[in-house]
């Protein structure tokens, strides 16, 4: 395998010259029989015995290590039981800490042993071109032409030509197998589960609100539609942030009619990719998305004021029932959450359709 | 050993005798693989991944991939009786109930963050050091689809454990495949059987992640491995290595053992890291729902420079016959992860066209010897550092009390300032490093021996580098540069005519003028070869101009 000779640098530190007069190594001394010598192959650089010996010792102490902890971890697993945060940071330091020791003790073993224990390689190999040479390449062709006039695909044109049109049709069906992994967007996108007369209820605990208790100018209320406080799909557009503000402090982006006493509702879906814009400064009046830090006025139709979010984050209408409970007047008018290529200016469509009505 | 074991030569021979393994043995027992630090990077990948595999598989036994409602009964008293997804019960199952399990958990996810980060920094070892070269262009190309799957398994794998944090990762997937113009909202709803969340997503992110993805990926590192194995390994250049040979030790036993070892280190890395290094803490988080949000929730750190994008994008959404176009999303989720996949996949065939080089090279580039593919390549790891950086602008924010939006803004610009910057430092200090070594060839060492001449005049005496340091100096190898010059009736030579063909022998010369000639300046006048006392104090400060 090794085609010649480098001598490394170290080479005569390691390595003693042949003294004149000796003879080389590896040649008979006594007779004509060899002597049964390691021979030094070139490029092969043998370790010094002793070295090697000392280095045993290093390996065999580690590999013992690794040995214990290895036991250790069994034992562990044996020892220590889960079932609560505490047993179960105990478990892990124990099962954790024994197998990193064992394999890192295994890993250093090894390496004293390549290092110490094995020669210094500096063995060299030829590199060849990767392409194949004329002769090859020339047999490859012609055997590739003789195979095609063989087979008479060239010939039959009839033949070449249906089987590419019968595999048409299969190579599309594995696609169209893919329809049933969901339904057609439709129109789903453009409504939530929201509706007149239905009860806003606190997020988490389900309690219906009461317009005259809520009553914090400057807070911020997490909001649900009652009936799917569960309904994963239905929170994810119609999940609301409801705000009190005083009257006067709200401006013209926010429509008033959709107020009631000052307590506006927005929708808590961020219209840039959909986390809950969920932080609010009470002083400024920022509604901010913690995920890329879109920043809506609150006082202002939550219209942006920073960040990536394009559009404000839409106004559910809502009023009070017979016994004084909030209650959405309708559904959105615009889709909420993020943009979709379906969804047009939906904005300039709801500002005419709001005309008419008024 | 004077004669193989009969343990190892029984079934040796039994196998040899069906098929025929002896010759191919023959041929690779040996096979000399040269050694440097840095061609280990990239083994720290495909170890992270066997590791990955193992843990994975150990994960599988006890996860649910569902996302059917329960009541969590489990031993972890904050949640009891909270209702929340079987996938996320099942991951708190896993980490208070499975002995070995939480541990297993936490090294999956060090293995994963391990696997990306060792892809990444092998990757860019490849980059600098030009060993994407032919005949490696294909392996480079299957380097840049692990990366691009590694990211995609990670993706996926993330978003399995359903916890709070998990799922604002996978909302922000939706949101920004939804935006997709035509063909989003479809691929939305296919994805995540109709609208978001549905109770479909889990086990089809499943299904991809521990099966479709990882299958690929084995394939893919498979012949990764093999091309690498078939055109044997790039070398860093020195004594006796050259573009026909290869140097260093021979597979069995040395680089065995050392590939053993390396596994062994990497696996003892990634279980300290699972004992000692919390990751991930889900039972923290509580269950998903798509109303609530943590503030300062953070992707895992490979996809931390998509984040940033997306965090430094102004708002920005076009209306276009009746349709939505939101730039602000798209832009970000798809013009960076572009630029950088795009570019690595070309990089490769752009820099042959560009130089005319269709030599084989199997000895590796110095990065200071290719100044303008280094400078191009930090320029890109700027670009990714500071989307990178941005992704966790609001930590910036906090940690170092500067404001939330000035760190945006601050990011806005640096995006197009700061790898303008990079190139050009770069470039300047490979020409310094350039202009060392040529020093240090024509000059030597400074050797710290102070000299006085017969005539009064003080010199130190300079010795000749070690013959290793200055073969591996010596190893610089000019950058071809496609001929462009008009020959003598003004006609461009062949390839370089037309505005292409121009820009294409601009960009050669740009390429490939080397700045600091190894024999160019003329300072081999008589003491290039002496030994002791050449150049006195001061001949290594003539002013170079730069050409």
């Amino acid at each position: 395998m090794t085609d010649n000779e480098l001598p490394g640098p170290d080479d005569e530190a390691r390595v003693p010259r042949r003294v004149i007069g000796t003879p080389a190594q590896g040649t008979a001394v006594l007779g004509t029989r060899p002597v049964e010598t390691e021979v030094e192959t070139p490029g092969v650089t043998l370790p010094d015995p002793a070295d090697a010996r000392k280095a045993e010792r290093t390996v065999t102490l580690l590999f013992f290590v690794a040995f214990v902890a290895g036991i250790a971890f069994i034992a562990s697993y044996v020892v220590f039981q889960v079932g609560s945060l505490d047993k179960t940071a105990v478990s892990n330091a124990a099962l954790g800490g024994t197998l990193t020791v064992a394999l890192l003790a295994l890993a250093s073993g090894v390496v004293v042993w390549v290092r110490r224990i094995m020669p210094k390689y500096n063995l060299v190999q030829e590199r060849h071109e990767m392409r194949s040479d004329d002769d090859t390449r020339g047999y490859v062709d012609e055997t590739f032409r003789a195979g095609a006039g063989e087979s008479g695909f060239v010939k039959h044109k009839m033949m070449r030509r249906t089987l590419l049109l019968a595999a048409a049709p299969l190579g599309l069906a594995p696609l169209v197998l893919l329809k049933d992994l969901g339904p057609l967007p439709g129109t789903s996108l453009r409504h939530t589960v929201w509706k007149k007369g239905m009860k806003l209820v606190v997020e988490g605990t389900g309690q219906p609100i009461l317009a005259a208790d809520f009553d914090s100018p400057g807070g911020i209320l997490s909001v649900v539609p009652e009936g799917y406080e569960h309904d994963l799909n239905a929170l994810a557009k119609a999940t609301l942030i409801l705000i009190k503000f005083r009257p006067e402090d709200l401006k013209s982006g926010t429509i008033k009619n959709w107020t009631y006493d000052g307590i506006v509702a927005y929708s808590k879906i961020c219209t840039h990719v959909g986390c809950p814009a969920a932080l609010y400064e009470q002083t400024t009046h920022h509604i901010l998305c913690p995920c890329h830090q879109s920043t809506f006025d609150a006082t202002d139709g939550a219209k942006v004021i920073f960040g990536p979010a394009a559009r404000p984050l839409p106004q559910l209408p809502i009023g009070v029932d017979g016994q004084g409970y909030l209650i959405a007047q309708a559904d959105f008018d615009v889709p909420v959450g993020p943009s979709f290529w379906e969804r047009g200016d939906a904005e300039a469509d709801a500002r005419e359709a709001r005309g008419n009505q008024s | 050993m004077n004669e193989t074991p009969k343990a190892i030569a029984g079934p040796a021979t039994y196998l040899d005798d069906r098929l025929g393994a002896g010759s191919f043995l023959k041929r690779n027992l040996r096979k000399v693989f040269p050694d440097h630090w840095s061609f280990l990077l990239g083994e720290i990948a495909l170890y992270s991944f066997i590791i990955l595999l193992l843990t994975g598989t150990f994960l599988t036994f006890w996860f649910k991939p569902s996302m059917g409602h329960v009541e969590y009964q489990g031993v972890y008293e904050p949640l009891k009786g909270v209702m929340m997804s079987e996938a996320y019960a099942s991951t708190l199952h896993i980490s208070f109930e499975v002995r070995g399990g939480l541990l297993i958990r936490q090294m999956h996810h060090w293995a994963a963050l391990l696997f990306v980060a060792g892809m990444m920094v092998h990757a860019l070892r490849v980059f600098f050091t030009g060993a994407y070269r032919k005949p490696r262009e294909l392996n480079w190309i299957i380097g840049v689809l692990l990366l691009t799957l590694a990211l995609a398994e990670g993706l996926t794998g993330y978003s399995l454990p359903d916890d709070l944090l998990s799922g604002a990762g996978l909302r922000i997937t939706e949101g920004v495949a939804i935006s997709l113009p035509i063909v989003g909202t479809y691929i939305t709803f296919f994805l995540f059987g109709g609208e978001y969340p549905g109770v479909d997503v889990i086990s089809r992110f499943y299904t991809l992640h521990i099966l479709l993805i990882p299958g690929i990926l084995l394939a893919l590192i498979s012949a990764h491995m093999v091309l690498m194995w078939v055109q044997k390994h790039t070398q860093m250049p020195g004594p006796g290595r050259t573009e026909h040979n290869v140097v260093g030790a021979p597979f069995y036993p040395a680089f065995m053992a050392k590939a053993g070892a390396y596994f062994l280190f990497t696996f003892a890395c990634i279980a300290g890291l699972g004992t000692f290094a919390q990751i991930n803490p889900i039972w923290l988080f509580g269950p998903y729902t798509p109303a609530d949000i943590s503030a300062g929730s953070q992707p895992d750190f490979y996809m931390g420079f998509l984040e940033g994008a997306l965090r430094l994008m102004p708002a920005w959404e076009i209306n276009f016959l009746d349709h939505t176009v939101p730039l602000s999303v798209l832009i970000p989720a798809l013009v960076p992860m572009g630029i950088i996949m795009t570019g690595l996949a070309l990089y490769p065939f752009a820099e042959q066209w560009i130089t005319g080089d269709r030599r084989e090279h199997h000895l590796a580039d110095r990065p200071r010897n290719a100044p303008v593919r280094t400078s191009i390549g930090m320029a890109a790891v700027t670009f990714y550092g500071i989307l990178w950086l941005l992704g966790a602008n609001d930590e910036i924010s906090t940690h170092f009390h500067i404001g939330l939006y000035e760190t945006t803004i601050i990011g806005r610009f640096a995006i197009f300032i700061g790898p303008a910057i990079a190139y050009w430092i770069t470039y300047r200090i490979c020409i310094g490093l350039q202009r060392r070594d040529q020093d240090i060839l024509s000059h030597g060492v400074e050797s710290g021996v102070i000299k006085r001449l017969p005539h009064g005049e003080y010199i130190e005496v300079h010795t000749p580098p070690a013959e290793d340091i200055a073969e591996h100096m010596r190893g610089k190898k000019q950058i071809p540069i496609v001929p462009g010059d008009d020959d003598k009736d003004g006609i461009p030579p062949k390839g370089v005519r037309g505005p292409i063909g121009k820009l294409r022998a601009a960009a050669s010369k740009f390429y490939g003028t080397d700045h600091v000639p190894l024999d160019g300046h003329g300072h081999h006048d008589g003491h290039g070869d002496g030994h002791d006392e050449h150049a006195a104090v001061g001949a290594g400060d003539k002013p170079r101009e730069l050409h």
